[in-house]
Protein backbone atom coordinates (compact mmCIF):
# COMPACT_ATOMS: atom_id res chain seq x y z
CA UNK A 1 0.00 0.00 0.00
CA UNK A 2 2.86 2.49 1.04
CA UNK A 3 4.88 4.07 -2.08
CA UNK A 4 8.40 5.02 -2.50
CA UNK A 5 9.47 8.69 -2.46
CA UNK A 6 12.82 9.88 -2.80
CA UNK A 7 14.08 13.19 -1.78
CA UNK A 8 17.07 15.20 -2.55
CA UNK A 9 18.86 17.93 -0.71
CA UNK A 10 19.69 20.94 -2.91
CA UNK A 11 21.83 24.13 -1.69
CA UNK A 12 19.81 27.24 -2.71
CA UNK A 13 21.92 27.85 -6.15
CA UNK A 14 21.31 28.22 -9.69
CA UNK A 15 21.24 24.96 -11.93
CA UNK A 16 21.53 22.35 -8.70
CA UNK A 17 17.22 21.39 -9.71
CA UNK A 18 18.50 21.79 -13.54
CA UNK A 19 21.00 19.71 -12.84
CA UNK A 20 19.00 16.91 -10.79
CA UNK A 21 15.93 16.99 -14.15
CA UNK A 22 19.37 16.30 -16.91
CA UNK A 23 20.63 13.56 -14.78
CA UNK A 24 16.97 11.66 -14.68
CA UNK A 25 16.12 12.96 -17.94
CA UNK A 26 19.81 10.93 -19.57
CA UNK A 27 18.66 8.19 -17.26
CA UNK A 28 15.22 7.85 -19.27
CA UNK A 29 13.40 8.24 -15.89
CA UNK A 30 9.88 9.62 -15.68
CA UNK A 31 8.88 11.83 -12.90
CA UNK A 32 5.07 10.99 -11.90
CA UNK A 33 4.90 13.76 -9.27
CA UNK A 34 7.19 16.56 -7.29
CA UNK A 35 7.10 19.18 -4.78
CA UNK A 36 9.73 21.47 -3.81
CA UNK A 37 9.94 22.33 -0.35
CA UNK A 38 12.19 25.35 0.45
CA UNK A 39 13.86 27.28 2.84
CA UNK A 40 16.14 30.19 3.03
CA UNK A 41 19.18 28.25 2.81
CA UNK A 42 18.52 25.26 0.80
CA UNK A 43 15.62 23.02 -0.48
CA UNK A 44 14.23 19.75 -0.45
CA UNK A 45 12.87 18.11 -3.61
CA UNK A 46 10.23 15.33 -3.37
CA UNK A 47 10.14 12.40 -6.39
CA UNK A 48 7.84 10.08 -7.45
CA UNK A 49 9.31 8.26 -10.25
CA UNK A 50 8.61 5.50 -12.48
CA UNK A 51 11.92 3.58 -11.35
CA UNK A 52 13.11 4.68 -7.91
CA UNK A 53 16.05 2.25 -7.30
CA UNK A 54 17.36 3.88 -10.92
CA UNK A 55 16.49 7.49 -9.99
CA UNK A 56 18.55 7.02 -6.47
CA UNK A 57 21.83 5.19 -8.45
CA UNK A 58 21.78 7.86 -10.88
CA UNK A 59 21.23 10.91 -8.49
CA UNK A 60 23.88 9.26 -5.88
CA UNK A 61 26.36 9.05 -8.51
CA UNK A 62 25.89 12.59 -9.75
CA UNK A 63 26.53 13.95 -6.09
CA UNK A 64 23.45 14.57 -4.65
CA UNK A 65 22.52 13.30 -1.13
CA UNK A 66 19.06 11.09 -1.77
CA UNK A 67 16.46 9.83 1.21
CA UNK A 68 14.17 7.36 0.68
CA UNK A 69 10.62 7.45 2.45
CA UNK A 70 7.36 5.62 2.20
CA UNK A 71 4.28 7.61 1.35
CA UNK A 72 0.70 7.40 0.60
CA UNK A 73 -0.80 7.84 -2.34
CA UNK A 74 -4.45 8.34 -1.69
CA UNK A 75 -7.03 8.64 -4.35
CA UNK A 76 -9.46 11.81 -3.51
CA UNK A 77 -12.58 12.51 -5.32
CA UNK A 78 -11.88 15.48 -7.70
CA UNK A 79 -14.35 17.72 -5.98
CA UNK A 80 -15.01 20.19 -3.22
CA UNK A 81 -14.80 18.93 0.15
CA UNK A 82 -12.91 15.58 -1.27
CA UNK A 83 -9.42 16.60 0.78
CA UNK A 84 -12.07 17.66 3.88
CA UNK A 85 -13.21 14.20 3.74
CA UNK A 86 -9.77 12.53 4.08
CA UNK A 87 -8.06 14.89 6.71
CA UNK A 88 -11.18 14.63 8.85
CA UNK A 89 -10.86 10.84 9.24
CA UNK A 90 -7.04 11.06 9.95
CA UNK A 91 -7.05 14.09 12.61
CA UNK A 92 -10.10 12.03 14.22
CA UNK A 93 -7.11 9.06 14.87
CA UNK A 94 -4.22 11.95 15.82
CA UNK A 95 -2.51 11.24 12.71
CA UNK A 96 -0.15 14.18 11.67
CA UNK A 97 0.54 15.14 8.07
CA UNK A 98 4.22 15.95 7.71
CA UNK A 99 3.51 16.91 3.92
CA UNK A 100 1.73 16.50 1.10
CA UNK A 101 1.49 17.71 -2.78
CA UNK A 102 -1.20 16.78 -5.32
CA UNK A 103 -1.63 16.08 -9.21
CA UNK A 104 -4.55 15.01 -11.38
CA UNK A 105 -4.74 12.10 -12.89
CA UNK A 106 -5.67 12.65 -16.52
CA UNK A 107 -7.35 9.46 -17.26
CA UNK A 108 -9.87 9.62 -13.83
CA UNK A 109 -12.01 11.97 -12.19
CA UNK A 110 -10.12 11.93 -9.39
CA UNK A 111 -6.99 13.70 -8.27
CA UNK A 112 -3.82 11.89 -5.99
CA UNK A 113 -2.47 13.38 -3.07
CA UNK A 114 0.67 11.95 -2.15
CA UNK A 115 0.65 12.06 1.42
CA UNK A 116 4.04 11.93 4.27
CA UNK A 117 2.30 10.59 7.73
CA UNK A 118 4.03 10.46 11.23
CA UNK A 119 2.50 6.88 11.70
CA UNK A 120 2.55 5.37 8.18
CA UNK A 121 0.95 1.74 8.87
CA UNK A 122 -2.17 3.38 10.96
CA UNK A 123 -2.69 6.44 8.75
CA UNK A 124 -3.52 3.15 5.68
CA UNK A 125 -5.98 1.51 8.34
CA UNK A 126 -7.93 3.93 9.01
CA UNK A 127 -7.90 5.67 5.00
CA UNK A 128 -8.74 1.81 4.15
CA UNK A 129 -11.22 0.95 6.83
CA UNK A 130 -13.08 4.06 5.54
CA UNK A 131 -13.33 2.95 2.28
CA UNK A 132 -10.57 5.23 0.53
CA UNK A 133 -8.51 4.26 -2.03
CA UNK A 134 -5.15 4.43 -1.95
CA UNK A 135 -3.08 3.84 -5.05
CA UNK A 136 -0.21 1.24 -4.59
CA UNK A 137 3.13 2.33 -5.30
CA UNK A 138 3.19 0.00 -8.81
CA UNK A 139 0.99 1.54 -10.11
CA UNK A 140 1.86 4.78 -9.33
CA UNK A 141 5.22 4.92 -10.66
CA UNK A 142 3.97 3.46 -14.02
CA UNK A 143 1.02 5.98 -13.87
CA UNK B 1 55.25 57.99 32.30
CA UNK B 2 56.80 54.50 33.20
CA UNK B 3 54.99 52.78 36.17
CA UNK B 4 57.67 50.66 37.55
CA UNK B 5 60.87 52.13 36.28
CA UNK B 6 63.36 50.45 38.44
CA UNK B 7 62.46 47.35 36.77
CA UNK B 8 60.88 48.59 33.23
CA UNK B 9 64.09 50.44 32.68
CA UNK B 10 66.17 48.05 34.06
CA UNK B 11 69.86 47.52 31.82
CA UNK B 12 70.02 44.44 29.93
CA UNK B 13 72.66 42.69 31.80
CA UNK B 14 70.95 43.39 34.99
CA UNK B 15 67.87 41.78 33.65
CA UNK B 16 69.26 38.71 32.42
CA UNK B 17 70.99 38.50 35.94
CA UNK B 18 67.53 38.34 37.86
CA UNK B 19 66.23 36.47 34.70
CA UNK B 20 68.86 34.08 35.81
CA UNK B 21 68.19 34.03 39.40
CA UNK B 22 64.57 33.39 38.80
CA UNK B 23 64.80 30.60 36.64
CA UNK B 24 67.49 28.86 38.45
CA UNK B 25 64.67 29.09 42.14
CA UNK B 26 62.04 27.98 39.58
CA UNK B 27 63.42 25.35 38.08
CA UNK B 28 63.94 23.71 41.88
CA UNK B 29 60.26 24.66 42.57
CA UNK B 30 58.38 22.94 39.99
CA UNK B 31 60.63 20.00 40.00
CA UNK B 32 59.90 19.46 43.04
CA UNK B 33 56.43 20.27 43.44
CA UNK B 34 54.80 19.38 39.96
CA UNK B 35 54.79 15.66 39.06
CA UNK B 36 54.41 16.48 35.24
CA UNK B 37 57.85 18.55 35.57
CA UNK B 38 59.35 16.08 37.20
CA UNK B 39 58.25 13.71 34.97
CA UNK B 40 59.57 15.67 31.65
CA UNK B 41 62.82 16.65 33.11
CA UNK B 42 63.50 13.48 34.20
CA UNK B 43 62.63 12.01 30.82
CA UNK B 44 64.90 15.17 28.74
CA UNK B 45 67.56 14.02 31.40
CA UNK B 46 67.95 17.34 32.85
CA UNK B 47 68.37 18.28 36.58
CA UNK B 48 67.22 21.55 37.91
CA UNK B 49 71.03 21.59 39.18
CA UNK B 50 71.87 21.71 35.33
CA UNK B 51 70.36 24.95 34.92
CA UNK B 52 73.52 27.45 35.15
CA UNK B 53 72.94 30.60 32.55
CA UNK B 54 70.08 31.28 30.67
CA UNK B 55 71.38 29.15 27.55
CA UNK B 56 70.55 26.27 29.21
CA UNK B 57 66.97 26.98 29.14
CA UNK B 58 66.76 25.73 25.35
CA UNK B 59 67.63 21.69 27.01
CA UNK B 60 64.63 22.10 29.48
CA UNK B 61 61.27 20.80 28.15
CA UNK B 62 58.82 22.10 26.10
CA UNK B 63 54.53 22.28 27.26
CA UNK B 64 52.44 22.80 25.42
CA UNK B 65 48.34 23.90 25.98
CA UNK B 66 47.73 19.85 25.32
CA UNK B 67 49.31 18.67 28.82
CA UNK B 68 47.64 22.13 30.39
CA UNK B 69 44.54 19.63 29.08
CA UNK B 70 45.68 16.59 29.59
CA UNK B 71 45.73 17.77 33.89
CA UNK B 72 42.73 19.13 33.58
CA UNK B 73 41.85 20.92 36.08
CA UNK B 74 44.53 21.48 38.69
CA UNK B 75 47.23 18.88 37.92
CA UNK B 76 50.11 21.22 37.30
CA UNK B 77 49.65 23.20 40.63
CA UNK B 78 52.89 23.80 42.39
CA UNK B 79 51.12 24.89 45.26
CA UNK B 80 48.58 23.52 47.61
CA UNK B 81 45.15 24.26 46.48
CA UNK B 82 44.46 26.29 49.32
CA UNK B 83 46.97 28.69 48.18
CA UNK B 84 45.11 29.19 44.77
CA UNK B 85 42.87 32.13 45.15
CA UNK B 86 41.78 32.42 41.92
CA UNK B 87 40.96 30.01 39.02
CA UNK B 88 40.35 31.23 35.44
CA UNK B 89 39.49 28.83 32.27
CA UNK B 90 39.34 29.35 28.14
CA UNK B 91 36.46 27.94 26.15
CA UNK B 92 36.21 24.51 25.44
CA UNK B 93 34.04 21.41 25.01
CA UNK B 94 33.86 19.59 28.65
CA UNK B 95 37.53 18.58 29.81
CA UNK B 96 39.05 20.52 26.80
CA UNK B 97 39.00 23.90 28.55
CA UNK B 98 42.61 25.61 29.81
CA UNK B 99 42.36 26.08 33.62
CA UNK B 100 44.82 28.64 34.84
CA UNK B 101 45.22 28.91 38.92
CA UNK B 102 46.29 32.24 40.93
CA UNK B 103 47.69 32.52 44.21
CA UNK B 104 47.47 35.52 45.84
CA UNK B 105 50.87 37.02 45.03
CA UNK B 106 49.98 35.92 40.98
CA UNK B 107 46.64 38.22 41.37
CA UNK B 108 48.93 41.05 42.79
CA UNK B 109 51.90 40.80 40.51
CA UNK B 110 48.99 40.52 37.61
CA UNK B 111 47.15 43.89 38.73
CA UNK B 112 50.72 45.22 38.86
CA UNK B 113 51.59 44.24 35.30
CA UNK B 114 48.33 45.43 33.84
CA UNK B 115 48.52 49.20 35.94
CA UNK B 116 52.41 48.83 33.99
CA UNK B 117 50.34 48.33 30.51
CA UNK B 118 47.78 51.03 31.22
CA UNK B 119 51.14 53.51 31.99
CA UNK B 120 52.87 52.54 28.90
CA UNK B 121 49.30 53.50 27.13
CA UNK B 122 49.44 56.75 28.49
CA UNK B 123 47.24 56.25 31.57
CA UNK B 124 47.09 57.55 35.13
CA UNK B 125 44.96 57.66 38.13
CA UNK B 126 43.03 60.60 37.15
CA UNK B 127 41.85 58.90 34.02
CA UNK B 128 38.53 56.98 33.79
CA UNK B 129 38.84 53.47 32.66
CA UNK B 130 35.66 51.38 30.59
CA UNK B 131 36.66 48.13 31.39
CA UNK B 132 34.26 46.64 28.12
CA UNK B 133 36.39 43.05 28.07
CA UNK B 134 34.29 40.24 29.10
CA UNK B 135 34.14 39.47 32.89
CA UNK B 136 34.32 36.17 33.96
CA UNK B 137 36.35 32.96 33.26
CA UNK B 138 38.07 34.92 30.94
CA UNK B 139 40.82 37.15 32.06
CA UNK B 140 40.34 39.99 29.92
CA UNK B 141 37.88 41.45 31.70
CA UNK B 142 38.66 41.48 35.42
CA UNK B 143 42.95 41.48 34.17
CA UNK B 144 42.37 44.71 32.94
CA UNK B 145 40.00 45.59 36.16
CA UNK B 146 42.70 44.67 38.84
CA UNK B 147 44.96 46.96 36.91
CA UNK B 148 42.99 49.83 36.33
CA UNK B 149 42.49 49.86 40.38
CA UNK B 150 46.00 49.17 41.47
CA UNK B 151 46.69 52.12 39.10
CA UNK B 152 44.04 53.97 41.32
CA UNK B 153 41.95 54.97 38.39
CA UNK B 154 38.02 55.34 38.44
CA UNK B 155 37.29 51.61 36.93
CA UNK B 156 34.25 51.08 35.07
CA UNK B 157 33.32 46.74 35.05
CA UNK B 158 31.44 47.11 31.92
CA UNK B 159 31.91 43.58 30.52
CA UNK B 160 31.15 42.95 27.13
CA UNK B 161 27.52 42.95 25.30
CA UNK B 162 24.65 45.45 25.26
CA UNK B 163 26.85 47.68 23.14
CA UNK B 164 23.54 50.80 22.41
CA UNK B 165 24.17 50.34 26.48
CA UNK B 166 27.88 50.98 26.63
CA UNK B 167 27.57 53.71 24.03
CA UNK B 168 25.36 55.91 26.86
CA UNK B 169 27.56 55.00 29.72
CA UNK B 170 30.74 55.99 27.49
CA UNK B 171 29.12 59.38 27.31
CA UNK B 172 27.74 59.91 30.24
CA UNK B 173 30.62 58.34 32.52
CA UNK B 174 33.08 60.22 30.87
CA UNK B 175 35.69 57.55 30.13
CA UNK B 176 38.94 58.40 29.34
CA UNK B 177 40.64 55.11 28.85
CA UNK B 178 38.38 52.24 27.15
CA UNK B 179 39.66 48.44 27.26
CA UNK B 180 38.01 46.03 24.73
CA UNK B 181 38.92 44.25 21.03
CA UNK B 182 39.69 46.29 18.56
CA UNK B 183 37.34 45.90 16.44
CA UNK B 184 34.48 45.96 19.22
CA UNK B 185 35.87 49.76 19.40
CA UNK B 186 34.57 49.90 15.77
CA UNK B 187 31.22 48.73 16.12
CA UNK B 188 30.89 50.95 19.44
CA UNK B 189 31.85 54.04 17.04
CA UNK B 190 28.97 52.67 14.58
CA UNK B 191 26.58 51.91 17.18
CA UNK B 192 27.04 55.29 18.70
CA UNK B 193 26.69 57.16 15.48
CA UNK B 194 23.11 55.68 15.17
CA UNK B 195 22.19 57.36 18.43
CA UNK B 196 23.53 60.51 16.94
CA UNK B 197 26.85 60.51 19.39
CA UNK B 198 30.38 60.74 18.03
CA UNK B 199 32.77 59.14 19.72
CA UNK B 200 35.63 61.86 18.75
CA UNK B 201 33.34 64.35 20.52
CA UNK B 202 34.00 62.12 23.98
CA UNK B 203 36.86 62.80 26.60
CA UNK B 204 37.69 59.53 25.40
CA UNK B 205 41.59 59.77 24.76
CA UNK B 206 43.04 55.86 24.42
CA UNK B 207 42.14 52.31 23.86
CA UNK B 208 44.11 49.74 25.24
CA UNK B 209 43.22 46.73 22.62
CA UNK B 210 43.89 43.18 22.70
CA UNK B 211 42.41 39.82 22.57
CA UNK B 212 42.66 39.23 18.68
CA UNK B 213 45.42 40.05 15.58
CA UNK B 214 44.82 43.85 13.73
CA UNK B 215 46.55 45.53 11.27
CA UNK B 216 48.17 48.97 11.13
CA UNK B 217 45.39 49.97 9.01
CA UNK B 218 42.98 49.06 11.43
CA UNK B 219 44.97 51.20 14.05
CA UNK B 220 44.83 54.41 11.96
CA UNK B 221 40.84 53.66 10.96
CA UNK B 222 40.15 53.80 15.04
CA UNK B 223 42.57 56.34 15.65
CA UNK B 224 40.73 58.50 13.06
CA UNK B 225 37.09 57.51 13.74
CA UNK B 226 37.76 57.41 17.56
CA UNK B 227 39.16 60.15 17.83
CA UNK B 228 42.47 58.38 20.30
CA UNK B 229 45.24 56.79 20.61
CA UNK B 230 45.06 53.26 19.78
CA UNK B 231 47.53 50.75 21.78
CA UNK B 232 47.79 46.81 21.38
CA UNK B 233 48.45 44.88 24.69
CA UNK B 234 49.34 41.13 24.40
CA UNK B 235 48.60 38.35 26.42
CA UNK B 236 47.48 34.78 26.86
CA UNK B 237 45.85 33.12 30.36
CA UNK B 238 47.75 30.24 30.45
CA UNK B 239 50.93 32.75 30.88
CA UNK B 240 48.63 34.92 32.89
CA UNK B 241 46.17 37.09 31.38
CA UNK B 242 46.37 40.24 29.51
CA UNK B 243 49.56 42.82 30.58
CA UNK B 244 52.33 40.22 29.10
CA UNK B 245 53.16 42.45 26.72
CA UNK B 246 52.19 46.53 26.12
CA UNK B 247 53.38 48.89 23.34
CA UNK B 248 54.23 52.58 24.74
CA UNK B 249 52.30 55.85 23.78
CA UNK B 250 55.56 57.21 22.55
CA UNK B 251 56.36 54.71 20.29
CA UNK B 252 53.45 52.95 19.33
CA UNK B 253 55.77 49.92 17.67
CA UNK B 254 55.69 46.60 19.15
CA UNK B 255 54.83 45.21 22.64
CA UNK B 256 57.58 45.34 25.26
CA UNK B 257 56.97 42.08 26.95
CA UNK B 258 57.11 41.79 30.69
CA UNK B 259 60.62 40.74 30.31
CA UNK B 260 61.40 40.21 34.63
CA UNK B 261 58.34 38.16 34.60
CA UNK B 262 58.89 36.55 31.39
CA UNK B 263 61.79 34.99 30.00
CA UNK B 264 61.46 34.64 25.93
CA UNK B 265 62.38 32.51 23.08
CA UNK B 266 61.79 32.56 19.65
CA UNK B 267 61.89 29.34 18.33
CA UNK B 268 61.48 27.51 14.70
CA UNK B 269 58.00 25.79 15.06
CA UNK B 270 58.72 22.60 13.08
CA UNK B 271 62.93 21.93 14.26
CA UNK B 272 61.61 23.46 17.56
CA UNK B 273 65.44 24.99 18.05
CA UNK B 274 66.27 28.50 19.60
CA UNK B 275 66.48 31.27 16.91
CA UNK B 276 68.35 34.42 17.50
CA UNK B 277 67.11 37.43 18.29
CA UNK B 278 65.35 39.08 14.88
CA UNK B 279 64.25 36.45 13.87
CA UNK B 280 60.53 35.15 12.68
CA UNK B 281 59.34 32.22 14.69
CA UNK B 282 57.17 31.05 17.48
CA UNK B 283 57.05 32.83 20.68
CA UNK B 284 57.99 30.79 23.72
CA UNK B 285 57.18 31.77 27.41
CA UNK B 286 58.72 30.52 30.80
CA UNK B 287 57.05 32.39 33.39
CA UNK B 288 59.50 33.19 36.28
CA UNK B 289 57.49 34.68 39.17
CA UNK B 290 53.97 32.87 39.23
CA UNK B 291 53.36 30.67 42.16
CA UNK B 292 50.42 28.81 41.61
CA UNK B 293 51.06 27.40 37.90
CA UNK B 294 54.49 28.21 36.21
CA UNK B 295 54.93 27.49 33.18
CA UNK B 296 58.44 26.15 31.59
CA UNK B 297 58.78 27.06 27.97
CA UNK B 298 55.28 27.45 26.92
CA UNK B 299 54.56 27.48 22.95
CA UNK B 300 52.04 30.19 22.69
CA UNK B 301 51.65 29.31 18.62
CA UNK B 302 52.00 33.11 18.21
CA UNK B 303 54.55 33.44 15.26
CA UNK B 304 56.12 36.65 16.10
CA UNK B 305 59.80 38.68 15.64
CA UNK B 306 61.37 40.49 18.99
CA UNK B 307 63.11 43.96 18.53
CA UNK B 308 65.68 44.77 21.21
CA UNK B 309 66.84 48.19 19.48
CA UNK B 310 66.64 50.60 22.16
CA UNK B 311 63.08 52.35 22.43
CA UNK B 312 62.19 56.02 22.93
CA UNK B 313 60.26 55.26 25.85
CA UNK B 314 63.23 54.25 27.95
CA UNK B 315 61.91 50.84 28.92
CA UNK B 316 64.58 47.92 27.88
CA UNK B 317 62.09 45.43 27.74
CA UNK B 318 61.87 43.93 23.88
CA UNK B 319 59.31 44.45 21.95
CA UNK B 320 57.18 41.91 19.61
CA UNK B 321 56.26 42.57 16.10
CA UNK B 322 52.37 42.37 15.96
CA UNK B 323 51.24 38.25 15.54
CA UNK B 324 51.98 37.39 11.91
CA UNK B 325 50.24 34.11 13.01
CA UNK B 326 49.78 30.67 14.40
CA UNK B 327 51.69 27.56 14.39
CA UNK B 328 48.63 25.94 14.72
CA UNK B 329 44.68 26.01 13.43
CA UNK B 330 43.55 28.01 16.15
CA UNK B 331 40.98 31.03 15.35
CA UNK B 332 40.20 34.24 17.20
CA UNK B 333 36.52 35.17 16.40
CA UNK B 334 35.69 38.29 18.39
CA UNK B 335 38.30 37.42 21.22
CA UNK B 336 37.18 34.21 21.13
CA UNK B 337 39.37 31.40 20.70
CA UNK B 338 38.18 28.78 18.45
CA UNK B 339 39.67 25.60 17.50
CA UNK B 340 38.68 23.87 14.73
CA UNK B 341 38.75 20.30 16.54
CA UNK B 342 36.35 22.42 19.32
CA UNK B 343 33.98 22.48 16.56
CA UNK B 344 34.49 18.89 15.17
CA UNK B 345 33.37 17.65 19.33
CA UNK B 346 30.36 19.57 18.69
CA UNK B 347 29.53 18.06 15.33
CA UNK B 348 30.03 14.52 16.72
CA UNK B 349 28.24 15.16 19.88
CA UNK B 350 25.50 16.63 18.50
CA UNK B 351 24.74 14.76 15.66
CA UNK B 352 26.67 11.40 16.55
CA UNK B 353 29.12 11.37 14.16
CA UNK B 354 31.58 13.96 12.26
CA UNK B 355 30.23 14.84 8.65
CA UNK B 356 32.39 17.13 6.24
CA UNK B 357 32.62 20.77 7.15
CA UNK B 358 33.96 23.57 6.90
CA UNK B 359 34.49 26.54 9.12
CA UNK B 360 34.16 30.64 6.87
CA UNK B 361 35.18 33.50 8.88
CA UNK B 362 34.67 36.61 7.49
CA UNK B 363 34.60 39.82 9.08
CA UNK B 364 31.49 41.48 8.05
CA UNK B 365 31.14 45.33 8.49
CA UNK B 366 33.59 45.78 11.85
CA UNK B 367 33.09 42.14 13.32
CA UNK B 368 34.07 38.67 12.74
CA UNK B 369 31.53 36.47 11.61
CA UNK B 370 31.63 32.53 11.69
CA UNK B 371 29.80 30.37 9.09
CA UNK B 372 30.13 26.65 10.07
CA UNK B 373 29.27 24.42 6.69
CA UNK B 374 28.39 21.13 7.09
CA UNK B 375 27.99 18.60 4.31
CA UNK B 376 24.38 16.56 4.32
CA UNK B 377 24.72 13.38 3.62
CA UNK B 378 22.89 10.33 3.77
CA UNK B 379 23.18 10.07 7.28
CA UNK B 380 22.06 13.22 8.73
CA UNK B 381 19.55 13.97 5.53
CA UNK B 382 16.24 13.89 6.14
CA UNK B 383 13.02 14.06 3.81
CA UNK B 384 10.98 16.89 5.86
CA UNK B 385 12.57 20.76 6.27
CA UNK B 386 12.02 20.67 9.98
CA UNK B 387 13.96 18.31 11.10
CA UNK B 388 17.21 19.69 9.13
CA UNK B 389 16.38 23.01 10.25
CA UNK B 390 16.61 21.44 14.09
CA UNK B 391 20.01 20.17 13.24
CA UNK B 392 21.34 23.31 11.93
CA UNK B 393 19.51 25.03 15.46
CA UNK B 394 21.22 22.45 17.48
CA UNK B 395 24.10 22.34 16.03
CA UNK B 396 24.45 26.48 16.34
CA UNK B 397 23.07 26.08 20.19
CA UNK B 398 25.90 23.77 21.13
CA UNK B 399 28.58 25.44 19.32
CA UNK B 400 27.47 29.16 21.25
CA UNK B 401 27.23 26.96 24.85
CA UNK B 402 30.29 25.62 24.85
CA UNK B 403 32.24 27.93 22.53
CA UNK B 404 30.37 31.33 23.40
CA UNK B 405 30.60 32.15 19.61
CA UNK B 406 27.33 32.48 17.79
CA UNK B 407 28.16 30.99 14.58
CA UNK B 408 26.03 30.63 11.08
CA UNK B 409 25.11 27.19 10.42
CA UNK B 410 25.01 26.26 6.67
CA UNK B 411 24.03 23.01 5.23
CA UNK B 412 25.67 22.00 1.78
CA UNK B 413 25.72 19.55 -0.98
CA UNK B 414 28.04 16.32 -0.46
CA UNK B 415 31.46 17.08 -1.79
CA UNK B 416 31.02 20.93 -1.99
CA UNK B 417 33.12 21.52 0.62
CA UNK B 418 37.10 20.67 -0.59
CA UNK B 419 38.91 17.46 -0.20
CA UNK B 420 42.52 17.56 0.25
CA UNK B 421 45.00 14.95 0.85
CA UNK B 422 46.94 15.31 4.31
CA UNK B 423 44.95 17.25 6.43
CA UNK B 424 41.81 18.63 5.56
CA UNK B 425 41.94 22.35 4.78
CA UNK B 426 38.89 22.97 8.08
CA UNK B 427 39.37 26.79 7.81
CA UNK B 428 38.85 29.95 5.25
CA UNK B 429 39.85 32.84 6.71
CA UNK B 430 39.03 36.24 4.50
CA UNK B 431 39.85 38.21 6.86
CA UNK B 432 42.76 40.40 6.42
CA UNK B 433 44.24 40.87 9.52
CA UNK B 434 48.11 40.63 9.33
Amino acid sequence: MKAEQISIFLENRAGRLEEVARLLAEAKINIRALSLADTSDFGILRLIVSDHEKAKKTLKDGGFTVGRNAVVAVEVPDTPGGLHSILKMLSAQGINVEYMYAFVQQSSKAATIIFRFDRTDQAIEVLTKNGITIIPGQTLYSM
Amino acid sequence: MIFDDDMETLPREELEALQLRRLKSLVDRVYANVPFYRKSFDDAGVRPSDVQSLADLRYLPFTEKQDLRNHYPYGLFAVPKDNVVRIHASSGTTGKATVVGYTKRDVENWATLMARSLVAAGATKQDIIHVAYGYGLFTGGLGAHYGAERLGATTIPVSGGSTKRQVILLRDFGATVICCTPSYSLFLYETALESGIDIKELPLRVGVFGAEPWTEEMRRDIETKLGIKAIDIYGLSEIMGPGVGIECIEAQAGAHLQEDHFLLEIIDPVTKEPLPPGETGELVITTLCKEAQPLIRYRTRDITSLNLTPCRCGRTFARMHRVMGRSDDMLIIRGVNVFPSQIESILLETQGLTPHYQLLVKREGNLDTLEVQVEVDEKIFSDEIKNLQRLGGKIQKHIKEFLGVTAAVKLVEPRSIQRSEGKAKRIVDMRNTS
